[in-house]
């Protein structure tokens, strides 16, 4: 095995391709995915080409830049603009616009900001520049929140005062249950995200089939993973049953990661948190505890941002919610490109306009 | 004398001792000896190709090669390409004081060799040294001119559809090869950079294919890159074909956790030839008989749709767009 061409195999790919057979002929059904990990798969191996008519593919609010409220950039870039401090980020933040600014064009301006691939990267910035303080971005999901939690630990054993992160995290299964109650798009099925539920572990989704009636499957990231994940939705929708199937059975587990959970919920408090497109949804964040506050760029300095104008044109939002599709917009390949976006969604290679953007062929 | 020092680059002795000292005798040529302010080039009556590159690649050596032999395979690479035999080369190099005497004189060995072994002649140079703060090592720039075998091959040549692409050998082992050196990522794998002259295949096809339409190296921006450059404004596409397309499996695997795509990777060592489809097969002999092309293989087609587009069948079958590299993945690759 290597992990990679079995997942990837044009044979499985054809064989599975005629085994997705829907019942209702006719009827479309509305397949969500929530993990831009899989929005970009999707994408780039083309799937909802080979699918049947019926099948549409949407993208829910899956990428964490693109999730992440345009108050959220403001804030980091009135940081950024103070002399002592060192943003540290993902790269896919800098290029997301605030409302004035990004983080890309106060680099260039001259500002402290430097791009991590992990947040330890970032610890180590605040050991090698100790008369700076170093704040780091912390988005994300369930999947990068424990890395974070972990930095936040670490910095309080080893003293590292002058670290700090501006929290942003997320968790999943609330925005999913806020677009169920918002009766905006008929889902007929969703295709959970793989790299959160290797954290959380497989019955978070539970409430969905027992409450909602509607099935669920984790899915992997490769071509193999994410047909044979929407063959599994097929078969609950052709049987009108709905449960939770876990079709990424060689990295989810039921009971998840429990050290890495563990240490989230030592650093990290449930909290209502703000989604771009979906408005405030409670219980959907993650708020670092009292006990490491300190830690807290919140707290530590002062960040007050006037409230962004709302620009009319960009539909991010409604995409995010699964409403419209990037086709749909106005700016989509006009005045916004990956290398000029107008919203986040063109700027993460997770996002679904920079995903179609990209990959789709005109 | 162990470390380059700003007066090295003073225009007084001790630039003269070094020139001589670590350039003239490695270079060694008749043009050169003559030691005068510019090179005079018995050219001949064939037309001439001139290109110019600046090199500024960290690590400066990295597995495959160094900063040195790099900037001669390079220049003369791009010479090569254009169906030209290269000639002669100048190199100017600037020095940040505090070098180690030691590495310059492995690059600039590596660069002597590089031009022995192709028949090159570096004729003339400059050096400067620069304060601690001003570079954070050695940069080197390198001219070349070289001699047309036959016609120019241009790219703006008419590509029609139906032609053959074709590539000589594994993509992205140079950009693996120095993001594995770099340990940015702390990823080791063994792998060389491919970096080396061109010209020795280019010479072959040149001379035995009559239908060649475009060569270029696949350097920065990769493969994805330079045949999209190719296709723009124009009345075809190409379109891949992700399986056949030689790449290690090593570099997948390095690719594959980072979310790179090696068909953006840069080379030092590969081009991607486009051919009339009755000279394809025996193009693809000529490469796969040749040291430099042993892995060669047929990729894609010029089709007639998408206009101004690369296109890739991927894996699984399905088609999709494969556009110019939009931002720069690994910076200081060549």
């Amino acid at each position: 095995m290597k992990y990679v061409d079995e997942f990837r195999d044009a044979d499985i790919v054809s064989k599975l391709e005629k085994k997705i057979n829907i019942n209702n002929v006719g009827k479309k059904i509305n397949l969500m995915e929530v993990c831009g990990g899989h929005t970009h798969a999707i994408y780039k191996y083309g799937l909802q080409e080979i699918l049947p008519d019926e099948i549409n593919l949407l993208s829910g609010p899956g990428c964490p830049v693109c999730v992440t409220p345009q108050e959220y950039i403001d804030k980091a870039i009135v940081l950024a603009q103070k002399e002592d401090i060192i943003i540290t980020s993902f790269g896919d933040m800098l290029k997301v616009p605030g409302s004035r600014s990004s983080l890309k064009k106060e680099k260039s301006r001259g500002h402290s900001i430097k791009i991590c691939y992990s947040p330890d990267e970032a610890i180590r910035t605040a050991v090698e520049n100790r008369k700076k303080e170093i704040v780091f971005l912390g988005i994300g999901f369930e999947t990068t929140a424990p890395s974070i939690a972990q930095t936040i630990k670490k910095a309080r054993e080893e003293k590292i005062n002058n670290f700090s992160v501006l929290p942003a995290s997320k968790t999943m299964p609330e925005a999913m249950e806020a677009l169920l109650q918002s009766e905006e798009v008929a889902i007929d099925g969703f295709i959970c995200p793989g790299h959160v539920s290797t954290i959380t572990g497989s019955t978070i989704y539970n409430f969905i089939p027992e409450e909602y009636n509607i099935p669920c499957v984790i899915s992997g990231f490769e071509p193999v993973d994410i047909l044979e994940s929407i063959n599994k939705l097929i078969k609950q929708i052709n049987k009108e049953e709905s449960k939770v199937e876990n079709q990424y059975t060689r990295s989810v587990k039921i009971k998840g990661n429990k050290k890495a959970k563990a240490i989230m919920y030592t650093v990290f408090t449930k909290s209502e948190s703000k989604w771009r497109g979906l408005g405030t949804i409670p219980e959907s964040g993650l708020q670092i505890s009292e006990e490491f506050k300190k830690y807290n760029a919140e707290n530590r300095f002062d960040i007050s941002v006037p409230k962004p104008d709302k620009s009319d044109e960009c539909i991010c939002g409604a995409i995010m919610r699964g409403v419209q599709s990037p086709q749909d917009c106005s700016l989509f390949k006009t005045s916004c490109t990956p290398k000029s976006p107008v919203g986040p969604c063109m700027v993460s290679s997770e996002g679904p306009c920079a995903a179609f953007y990209k990959y789709q062929l005109s | 004398m162990d470390q380059i020092t700003l007066n090295h680059g003073s225009g007084g002795r001790a630039t003269q001792d070094l020139i001589q000292e670590i350039f003239i005798e490695e270079f060694d040529n008749d043009i050169l000896r003559k030691k005068e302010d510019s090179a005079v080039l018995d050219t001949g009556e064939r037309e001439k190709v001139f290109t110019t590159d600046s090199y500024v690649i960290r690590p400066v050596f990295f597995p495959g090669g160094n900063l040195g032999k790099l900037s001669l395979t390079g220049t003369m690479n791009d010479l090569a390409v254009m169906g030209a035999k290269p000639k002669w080369i100048s190199c100017g190099v600037i020095i940040r004081e505090g070098y180690k005497i030691s590495d310059l004189k492995k690059i600039v060995h590596s660069m002597a060799e590089t031009a022995k072994n192709q028949d090159v002649k570096v004729v003339t140079g400059d050096t400067k040294v620069v304060e601690q703060s001003s570079c954070d090592g050695i940069f080197i720039n390198t001219s070349g001119i070289g001699r047309l075998l036959k016609e120019a091959i241009h790219s703006d040549k008419s590509i029609e559809t139906g032609d053959i692409v074709l590539v000589n050998g594994y993509i992205g082992d140079h950009a693996a090869a120095l993001i594995s050196a770099r340990q940015d990522f702390k990823i080791n794998i063994d792998i060389n950079s491919d970096c080396v002259s061109l010209y020795p295949l280019i010479k072959e096809l040149v001379n035995n294919i009559k239908g060649v339409k475009f060569i270029r190296d696949i350097t920065r921006g990769g493969l994805a890159t330079i045949l999209n450059e190719l296709v723009q404004n124009k009345e075809a596409g190409i379109e891949l074909e992700k399986n056949k397309i030689p790449i290690r499996d090593k570099v997948v695997g390095l690719c594959e956790p980072l979310g790179y795509n090696p068909l953006y990777f840069a080379n030092e060592g590969k081009f991607a030839l486009i051919v009339k489809p009755e000279e394809a097969q025996r193009a693809l002999k000529i490469m796969q008989q040749h040291p430099l092309g042993k892995n060669s293989a047929i990729i894609g087609q010029v089709k007639k749709e998408p206009k101004g587009e690369v296109s890739l069948r991927t894996e699984i079958g399905s088609t999709r767009i494969i556009g110019m590299l939009d931002k720069e993945i690994i910076p200081r690759i060549c």
